[in-house]
């Protein structure tokens, strides 16, 4: 029988706790800028010139069809022959950034969709601005019908930031891997590792429950 | 000597598209079976059946596929068997595939409305018939579209077999690579090789899901 030896691990926790605050502030910082991106993308894709629109159309085929860890490898190492070089934790977020915007636009895209055309009509008859009709009429609602979706999306967002330790960026995968090759004791590093991924996805599920009732106080009207 | 990114480099790259194709259709297998294990018992009245399903979903849910994978792998080690990296990302695919599919199409066994389940009990039909003749039959139309999607999904998940040392289109990719180093070429062939295979099956779950969508507005 194997016997489990946790206390290496436990000894060296805080070295995993560094790692999981990084990979928190990536999801984070992705999720905002992934969220800009597709609400643009969105935006774009119902209402913006024919060409916008193919050229998201293309940039959403084109990711949601390719792996994540191949789209980690080819814009950290395939970019710098188009003459972008990046940190590793710089094309973690950038991948990261790139991946949630395409899943995110058909997100937000289906939330905007389903707004009836009479309240973008009724919008204007009560004169309110282009910006005002689709920062109240449009983006409000649609996000929030959609945002049971869209918090699932950045749930696996953060659970997918755990590959780009593949290029080295120090996040908790990473720190496991780092731990792992120091203490042999694989299988109780990557037993805690999971845990704490576990531990987080909890806890962005409560955060989102927090802030979809802070946002979204009124009833939902149909 | 660098070697240059040619013909037969490229090859090489397609040719290790066998391995994802694969992997993929043994982690589909096997998911297919557990994932129906565990929609059966997310919807059973044995409630520890539920909390056990409810549980192995949540686990694999809320975990990043890669641990799984090192979990397996490592964990091999531990209950005796010898270290296989092929071995440990088929059955960790196949269970992450098996959490998967057992939510989704409990949403599908959900989805059939409960008159269908009532009506085959007045009809004196026991579990097992109405399961095998009533809801099952429907569940399956509704879930073909949501099952094609997760497919992609699997395809795209077998990459990071790569990462714990299985030769696959990834893993060929980065060899590739390391004798060229042109990173550029490489993992836009290997991309556009991915996109091959999951564009299509995209396409055809958007398909479907329109099709079924506009049949039940009817």
């Amino acid at each position: 029988m194997y016997d489990f030896n946790f206390a290496p691990v436990l000894a060296a926790f805080d070295q995993l706790l560094i790692g999981a605050w990084l990979t928190v502030r990536l999801s984070c910082a992705a999720m905002l800028i992934g969220l800009a991106v597709s609400i643009f993308c969105a935006w774009g894709k119902t209402s913006g010139p024919k060409m916008l629109r193919a050229v998201i159309d293309g940039y959403i085929e084109i990711i949601r069809n390719t792996p994540f860890l191949v789209q980690i490898f080819f814009i950290y190492f395939g970019m710098p022959s188009l003459g972008l070089r990046l940190s590793p934790n710089s094309a973690a977020l950038l991948a990261l950034v790139v991946n949630l915007g395409a899943y995110g636009t058909e997100i937000i895209r289906a939330g905007i969709e389903s707004i009836h055309k009479g309240q973008v009509e009724a919008g204007w008859a009560l004169g309110l601005s282009r910006a005002q009709i689709f920062r109240y009429i449009i983006m409000k609602p649609a996000l929030r019908t959609v945002f049971p979706a869209l918090t699932s999306q950045f749930i696996y967002l953060m659970l997918n930031t755990s590959v780009v330790s593949v290029i080295s960026a120090d996040d908790l995968t990473a720190a496991g891997n780092d731990l792992q090759s120091a203490t042999f004791a694989s299988f109780e590093v990557y037993i805690t590792v999971t845990l704490i991924y576990l531990a987080l996805s909890v806890g962005f599920s409560a955060l989102f429950y927090a802030i979809e009732k802070m946002a979204f106080k009124y009833p939902l009207s149909r | 000597m660098i070697r240059v990114f040619g013909w037969n480099e490229f090859l090489i790259i397609v040719v290790a598209a066998q391995w994802t194709i694969a992997l993929s259709a043994i982690a589909f297998a096997g998911g297919t079976i557990g994932g129906l294990l565990m929609a059966l018992m997310r919807v059973s009245e044995v409630r520890a059946f539920r909390r056990f399903a409810t549980g192995f979903i949540r686990l694999f849910q809320g975990t990043p596929l890669l641990m799984q994978l090192f979990l397996v792998y490592f964990g091999m080690n531990i209950f005796g068997f010898a270290i296989n990296p092929w071995i440990a990302a088929a059955v960790a695919l196949a269970l992450h595939a098996s959490a998967f599919l057992g939510e989704i199409w409990r949403g599908c066994i959900e989805a059939v409305p409960k008159g269908q389940r009532e009506a085959a009990t007045a009809l004196g039909l026991r579990y097992y018939h109405s399961m095998r003749h009533v809801i099952l039959p429907q569940a399956t139309r509704i879930a073909v579209a949501p099952t094609v999607g997760f497919l992609v999904q699997l395809i795209k998940g077998t990459s990071l077999a790569s990462i714990i040392g299985f030769t696959e289109l990834t893993r060929q990719g980065q060899i590739i690579n390391n004798a060229t180093f042109s990173p550029f070429f490489v993992f836009g062939t290997v991309a556009a090789i991915y996109f091959l295979l999951c564009w299509p099956l995209s396409l055809v779950a958007r398909r479907m899901e329109t099709r079924f969508s506009r049949a039940t507005a009817r």
